[in-house]
């Protein structure tokens, strides 16, 4: 095996490969004696999900870490080349899972600029409210495994107490909890049920004292405040330098966030801050998680009175692309409405041949890239997409924030204690599925 | 600075810039990549201090075969820019951008990971998503989709798509 990683003709196939060979000593070619190599996970409680970190500790002191990842990787860029435009959807939805709805709208405003379409007012109003919406659940599911990983069981369960409210909202939305493929090409799926006011609105007035609740548990907490405070620092000009960005680049002190910088669905026009801490330690990060959700919030009610006060269409008029808005969320999703599945196989052959062009081959795109990004719970998330003018993306790059913000834990726990390695992968707060897609 | 405004300035060192869709991209020789790169970076007019994202696309009856892509983002002015870089399918190899940007050195991974690319010059350029030992670069477009057989230790399964059938 070379250090490349690359086969050697007639070498035998090895799988793990020497990924502990940069822990060498670059002369001799062996491994230290002092000091010992240890793996971490791949499934370990406490490394945020499927990752694997090699040290190589020196008694409690990690001397080196290398995160070994892709133990999640399922192709996902690779499928979306081999279904069509519409399709990739549920591909990109699924790679940061607790964000599906960002995925979606970065990949969905990116074909539609290729497309030179613009969604209608009302369905970026939903988008907004939803993309909202996900922030605090995965604000909250960051809280809650933090407390998971530190001990503090209660943490997690409250987390995801609170999550659950919103988790219901979705369901009754796209009838999904997850992986919702609700945000479309040309707009969303369908309008909010009926309920959906009236369970946000309960969303609104129950979560601040909730949030209260969680900040009077935690901020003076002796034993919270000290597994953080101090750990995993970083400060703006290296998460810069690493491509850091989200809650732990504006912990560090930097205004950084695409809702302000350039604007996309009209976030210019809601009245919301960027909440900053100067620490850059994962008890700042931990701040600025709890403050954007209170902003998320005003968010979510400035975008829902304005729902309240302007109906509309949620989808394009174009038939070739509008048809998606005809689906209607069933017992398990989003799938054919009864009314327009009698409409196409028992009244129009015209409508059910339009249908069947419409599913199996969708729209074709006009040759181009585009490159567009949104600012997702962790950080930037950026789809760069190419089309050759087929009905098939040519190209699909999904920059996800965890991917690149993992970069940063060696910088973050090389010549620290072992059991900071918890709090600093928690408070990078890395999502598996995005980080390997 | 607007996307035409940013073509202007950059026209004037790269002619090869091109705006559409609201977007600047601008294609640089191999050989000047560094230097445009460092360029963009310290020119105070532009400041595109952040690299967002590198990858490639494949094109392999076109020349050249691989298109490199860098994603550059100002945190200061809020604006974007894109360069690119083109390499052959016989010497796929370009510099690496790690000496200028450290985020350059999981992005560039991983575009080796899957287009069998060399950034010359990187510290440690191993696979980082596919195991140490794959053979072939996947993403390229003469990689079939499917058809990987299952690894366990001591033994392989056939591929999904070939199981149950004698």
């Amino acid at each position: 095996m070379s250090d490349t990683g690359q086969r050697m003709p007639g070498a035998p196939f090895d799988p793990a490969g020497d990924v502990a060979g940069s822990f060498r000593d670059p002369v001799s070619g062996d491994f230290r004696q002092e000091t010992m190599i240890i793996n971490m996970g791949p499934q370990h409680p406490s490394t945020h999900g499927v990752l694997r970190l090699l040290l190589e500790l020196d008694g409690e002191t990690v001397i080196r870490c290398k995160p070994v990842i892709g133990y999640l990787h399922t192709g996902i860029e690779k499928n979306t080349e081999y279904r069509t435009w519409l399709q990739g959807i549920t591909y990109v939805t699924r790679a940061d899972y607790v964000a599906p709805f960002s995925n979606e709208l970065a990949y969905c405003l990116g074909v539609e600029r290729l497309l030179g379409i613009e969604a209608p007012e009302r369905a970026t109003l939903i988008r907004v409210l939803v993309c909202e919406l996900n922030r605090i659940t995965s604000h909250l599911v960051g809280l809650a495994t933090t407390g998971l990983e530190m001990g503090a069981v209660s943490v997690m369960l409250y987390g995801l107490r609170e999550r659950e409210m919103i988790m219901d909202i979705f369901e009754g939305l796209t009838g999904l909890r997850m992986n919702h493929a609700y945000i479309r090409i040309g707009g969303v799926v369908m309008d909010l049920p009926e309920d959906g006011p009236h369970k946000i609105r309960d969303l609104i007035d129950i979560l601040p004292s909730r949030i209260d609740e969680y900040e009077t548990l935690l901020n003076d907490n002796p034993i919270w405040r000290e597994r953080h405070e101090g750990v995993a620092v970083l400060s703006a000009q290296r998460c810069l330098q690493l491509g850091v960005t989200g809650p732990v680049l504006r912990a560090a002190g930097s205004t950084a966030d695409l809702r302000k910088d350039m604007p996309y669905c009209g976030y210019e026009t809601f009245d919301f801050d960027v909440p900053t801490r100067t620490e850059g330690d994962a008890y700042a990060r931990y701040r600025v998680r709890i403050d954007e959700m209170r902003e998320s919030l005003k968010i979510v009610e400035q975008a829902l009175d304005r729902l309240m006060a302007a109906p509309g269409p949620v989808m394009i008029e174009d038939p070739k692309i509008g048809w998606q808005a005809r689906l209607s969320v069933g017992p398990d999703g989003i799938g054919n409405d009864p009314a327009y599945l009698a409409h196409i196989m028992e009244e129009s052959m015209e409508a059910l041949i339009h249908h069947f062009k419409m599913v199996t081959q969708g729209v074709d795109v006009p040759a181009g890239e585009v490159y567009s990004c949104v600012e997702a719970p962790r950080g930037e998330l950026g789809m760069y997409l190419v089309s050759d003018g087929g009905h098939r993306p040519y190209r699909v790059k999904i920059r996800d924030p965890s991917f690149v913000n993992l970069q940063a834990l060696p910088d973050v726990i090389e010549g620290y204690l072992v059991a900071d390695i918890i709090a600093a992968v928690s408070s990078l707060d890395p999502v598996m599925g995005g980080v390997d897609r | 600075m607007s996307p035409e405004s940013m073509a202007a300035v950059i026209a004037a060192r790269y002619p090869d810039v091109l705006v559409a869709r609201a977007e600047t991209t601008v294609v640089v020789d191999r050989e000047e990549l560094l230097e445009a790169l460092a360029w963009l970076r310290d020119e105070p007019t532009l400041a595109l201090g952040f690299l967002s994202s590198i990858t490639a696309t494949h094109w392999p009856d076109r020349d050249p075969a691989f298109w490199i892509d860098y994603e550059l983002r100002s945190m200061t002015l809020h604006h974007r820019l894109r360069l690119k870089v083109g390499c052959t399918e016989e010497d796929p190899t370009v510099p690496s951008a790690t000496t200028l940007f450290a985020t350059a050195n999981w992005l560039e991974r991983e575009t080796f990971d899957f287009y069998g690319v060399v950034f010359v010059g990187h510290p440690d350029l191993t696979r980082i998503l596919l195991p140490a030992g794959w053979d072939g670069y996947p993403l390229r477009k003469d990689e079939p989709l499917g058809g990987v057989p299952t690894w366990f230790h001591g033994t392989t399964m056939p591929p999904v798509d070939e199981r149950g059938m004698a």
